[in-house]
């Protein structure tokens, strides 16, 4: 085989996707490929998705798990609307992804696998493969290159003695390692991936190895492939980087709030999807004094945590929609007692069982309202994977200092999405002080009033057991003001009910201003979201801005209590837009909290919104708010999302 | 039924040298349950049998569910925790994991234990938590004005059940042998010195202890006792357990009990089958068979017959013990402070730098 001279073309972005059956490993495909794309400095944010089935049967639509990476020469927000190129490793990845592309993108598919079988289960009647160049491609829009990938996979590997479907296993690192040559990725990180991960397996380690190196090599040298791509890395702002998805990040930032308040942290937790990494995560930093405790069901997890907290620890339950259902009665004993607990829902589509990997923002008026009586619950978001960090350190200062339980909404796009983050210093997190109350001094004539308050921040003292003198009861009857024994009595009552308010109220005084972008500062349009809206949202107001209009943005990271600056900000603009991935729950809480007319813009399709898509809506509402003609074919033809 | 100091189940709890007695323990809140509730006695055994123990008041927790019995703590001027429905058992479980220096008690009853919470107290018996269970059973539920509890009998007429309950009821203790439970008793409101004495055992075992008190309920479920207190039948309905003593009881002690049919236990006349047949109980025994024969020997109907006393002591490695030594363990095994190490954590893995 001679090589051709191969061409070099600069592109400024790439969206690829990866997509097999859920046994082709191409979520380990996808996360090397990220993890070599952050290692060459490209920006980059990445989408798996994957069914909730761990086999679902072979070969069939159901059981098609892709994985999506965009990555580019500069700051990037979303994992990218439609592909520039496809790897199919069967007909059902082809059939179930080919819809999401735009025309004149490449679709690299594994011909072995294209059997009558496999075409049969996809549906399909006919062999695509058959039909191209004929008048009747029905892939005719695409750039298809069929490549036996498995084939060539198990003669490259021939020498390691594998059975043939060990040795046609590594067809996934052949692929990653094709379009690692296409790409430019260094493969020396994945090699070193490879050596520990199978280190106890050599020839299912050399076969892995040999695969990837073959996979390169023959783009290098096969004529089928005669253009090698560039993206540059990204500009970014100096310090160092690591790729992070959000489970990870708020994994380490609940490790962090225990290092920073000196507090141990107690996690009791039920295993569910999409929450499970959490857990697996935590229970391996007990060194750092995080206990983990796998309960019997959702309802022991949070009873655990609040145990633990009543002991002293930080005590953090979490989950998801389902679970937080179940968690709702101990959440309001929390709020009775006022401890400090962390409640964290990854949130995925519902109602019921839903949709358990997939992705949605519908738990925000759960969070808000899903308890008996008048139980208010602060909610903190995180807006981007790596900000799952930040906002489990924020989540953790608000419920330490004001005892409270404090509901961390993360979502399913945030929990297993990824991207580049700037590893903060550890001495600019913020220190979190429990303040526990101390032991009175001998001569204190006073008893202890468990429910007396700090006039600031009206949290109550946390005395916990050992603490001498302070002994005392708590529970769930309503408390009498400061002495906190039991009280019916109806003014206490009342009483008591606005001081638990008040108590949530008084946190937006420690919240920073909002950030609103806005840059012409005539924005006539606000788009206004919360939590892994922000990519999206982003993405789209920089469409609508580079074609000419104007619009401002602001994204809430507290949904509970809203910060105080939020209802002036929202008064200053004409038309209030509020993407979500629900049917509209932020818009229902501005509009009753503000009386604004916020208008939504709502998908619950379990995938993050299209940016295009939303751009089109912010652009029909400028027009309409400015009295103009919004054209956005400019930026849609420079598209930068 | 005598216990060695220093209790393991209290060993990491700090003591005082400094006399306390039952006032020391009891706290300003009026007791709000109904006259002649069974409970009184239970509160005046524990606040008798506290000060015994030496331990800093502080350093002891009530965690209670809901029901007439879960209103313990609040009599108690020590922590504690009045929770939810059925919970207690999860509270209790975090506190003790976290916290090695306290005396964790959990007060439930028999709705709550065995109802509502009944996942969470097969699980805490499973695990060896370190705490103490006091499941206070007066078969019916009080608070909520009584319906019949999952220890009623089948027939029971309640404002729920006014064709008679068709519910098969729980065996407590039974129940709690088949979770593995390490230490499992049975003891009566009104015997205030066998209470005493099986609630200090309880306390001194290191794991979880389970401890069925039969309860009774003078408002909507009185006399479901008497055939164990009567003057006239308490002597052959109640069978003593003493670890290492032949199993006998009855007037002259002319009952006893021998190896039944079927590997189950059963009551013969002494002086028919000899004393030699009698069983000897082993509450050590690491197989708890003969144990659950013993509970089965109380009836699912009306209560008329009742060995009460220590069933099972056994050691088993508790839950909250290993865990502490994973932590532990962990924690030994890195240097440097944690600040340190939690800079090192987050910029661990594939990192690359902008300069």
């Amino acid at each position: 085989m001679s090589s051709q001279p191969k061409q070099r073309k600069q592109l400024d972005r790439v969206i690829i996707r990866f997509a097999g059956d859920s046994g082709d490993g191409m979520q380990l495909t996808g996360d090397r490929f990220t993890q070599e794309t952050a290692a060459f400095g490209n920006d980059l944010v990445t989408l798996p998705n994957f069914p909730a089935e761990i086999r679902a049967p072979q070969g069939t639509i159901p059981g098609v798990s892709s994985f999506q990476v965009h990555f580019a020469d500069h700051d990037i927000l979303t994992a990218g609307d439609s592909p520039d190129v496809l790897v199919a490793m069967n007909p059902a990845a082809l059939k179930a992804n080919v819809g999401d592309l735009a025309a004149g993108a490449t679709i690299i598919v594994d011909t072995h696998d294209f059997s009558a079988r496999n075409l049969v289960k996809a549906g399909y009647d006919v062999n695509p493969l058959d039909l191209l160049g004929d008048a009747n491609d029905p892939l005719g829009a695409f750039q298809v290159q069929p490549v036996d990938l498995t084939g060539m996979t198990v003669e490259a590997v021939k020498e390691f003695g594998l059975s043939r479907k060990d040795a046609a296993r590594a067809k996934n690192m052949f692929a990653l390692g094709l379009l690692s040559w296409m790409y430019g990725r260094p493969i020396e990180p994945t090699i070193t991936f490879l050596d520990k991960r199978f280190a106890k397996v050599p020839d299912i380690r050399d076969a892995n190895i040999t695969a990837l190196k073959t996979g390169w090599n023959f783009g290098e040298t096969t004529e089928t492939f005669t253009v090698q791509y560039e993206v540059k890395p990204a500009a970014m702002a100096p310090g160092t980087y690591r790729n992070i998805t959000g489970n990870l990040a708020l994994s380490y930032g609940l490790v962090a709030a225990g290092v920073r308040s000196g507090l141990p942290v107690f996690l009791g937790s039920y295993p569910i999807t999409p929450a499970s990494d959490i857990l697996h995560e935590l229970s391996k930093h007990k060194a750092f004094g995080v206990t983990t405790f796998q309960a019997e069901d959702e309802i022991a997890g949070i009873g655990a945590a609040i145990g633990a907290s009543f002991g002293g620890a930080l005590g953090v339950t979490t989950t998801s929609g389902p679970g937080i259902a179940l968690k709702g009665e101990a959440i309001g004993l929390a709020v009775m007692t006022e401890l400090p607990l962390l409640v964290v829902n990854v949130q995925r589509g519902g109602p019921s069982t839903g949709l358990p990997t997939k992705t949605e923002q519908s738990d925000l008026l759960q969070a808000m309202f899903g308890r008996n009586g008048e139980a208010p619950v602060p909610i903190v978001a995180p807006q981007s994977p790596g900000d799952c960090f930040a906002a489990a350190v924020e989540a953790a200062r608000i419920a330490i200092t004001y005892r409270t339980p404090v509901m961390l909404l993360s979502d399913g796009y945030l929990a297993n999405g990824s991207e580049p983050w700037r590893v903060p210093s550890v001495d600019d997190l913020p220190l979190i002080d429990p303040d526990f109350a101390v032991a009175p001094s001998e001569d204190a004539a006073a008893a202890f009033a468990p429910y007396s308050r700090d006039p600031e921040t009206l949290a109550r003292p946390w005395a916990i057991p050992g603490t001498p003198g302070l002994e005392h009861r708590i529970g769930g009857l309503e408390k009498g003001d400061g002495h906190g024994n039991i009280s019916y009595e109806p003014a206490n009552h009342d009483l008591m009910v606005r001081t638990r308010q008040a108590k949530v109220d008084a946190i937006a005084k420690s919240l920073p201003p909002l950030e609103v972008d806005d840059p012409s500062g005539a924005a006539r349009v606000l788009v206004i979201g919360w939590g892994s809206t922000y990519g999206p949202i982003g993405a789209g107001v920089r469409r609508v801005r580079k074609a000419g209009y104007r619009v401002a943005q602001v994204h809430l990271r507290h949904l509970n209590p809203f910060p105080s600056d939020l209802g002036d900000i929202l008064k200053r603009y004409d038309r209030v837009l509020v993407p979500e991935m629900n049917l509209g729950q932020l818009s229902l809480l501005l509009r009753g909290r503000y009386l604004v007319d916020a208008q939504g813009y709502n998908q619950v399709r379990g995938l993050p919104l299209k940016a295009a898509e939303l751009a089109d809506a912010i652009g029909a509402l400028v027009a309409d708010a400015e009295g103009i003609e919004v054209d956005l074919t400019p930026a849609r033809e420079e598209e930068q999302s | 039924m005598t216990t060695e100091l220093p209790f393991p189940g209290l060993r990491d709890v700090p003591t005082t040298d400094e006399p306390q007695n039952r006032k020391d323990y009891t706290s300003d809140q009026e007791v709000r349950w109904c006259p002649g509730c069974g409970d009184y006695a239970v509160l005046a055994a524990v606040q008798g049998f506290l000060p015994e123990l030496h331990l800093k008041r502080e350093n002891v927790v009530f965690v209670s569910g809901i029901g007439c019995s879960s209103r313990f703590p609040y009599y108690l001027d020590t922590y504690g925790m009045h929770s939810i429905h059925g919970r207690a058992p999860s509270i209790a479980t975090g506190l003790a994991t976290s916290r090695p220096d306290l005396s964790v008690f959990v007060v439930t009853g028999d709705g709550d234990a065995l109802s509502i919470g009944g996942n969470h107290l097969i699980h805490a018996l499973r695990r060896n938590v370190n705490m103490t269970i006091l499941l206070f059973n007066n078969r019916i539920y009080g608070l909520t004005k009584g319906q019949y509890s999952p220890t009623s009998e089948v027939g029971k007429v309640t404002k729920s059940t006014p064709s008679g309950s068709i519910d098969h009821p729980f065996n407590p203790v039974s129940l709690a042998l088949g979770a593995e439970a390490s230490f499992v008793a049975r003891t009566i409101d009104s015997d205030r010195k066998h209470l005493t004495a099986v609630l200090s055992a309880a306390a001194a075992h290191r794991g979880t202890s389970f401890v069925e008190i039969y309860q009774n309920c003078p408002i909507f479920n009185d006399g479901a006792f008497d055939a164990i207190k009567g003057r006239e039948t308490a002597s052959d309905a109640l069978i003593p357990l003493v670890h290492g003593e032949p199993i006998r009881f009855g007037v002259d002690g002319a009952r006893g009990l021998v190896r039944g049919p079927s590997g189950g236990v059963a009551v013969a006349l002494v002086e028919e089958v000899g004393e030699d047949a009698l069983l000897v109980h082993d509450a050590h025994d690491p197989d708890p068979s003969q144990a659950f024969a013993i509970s089965r020997l109380t009836a699912a109907d009306y209560l008329s017959q009742a060995p009460i006393g220590i069933f099972r002591q056994v050691d088993r490695p508790t839950y909250d013990d290993r865990a502490r030594d994973q932590v532990s363990a962990a924690a030994a095994a890195v240097t440097g402070d944690p600040s340190t190490r939690l800079a090192g954590l987050i910029s661990g893995g594939d990192t690359w730098t902008v300069a």
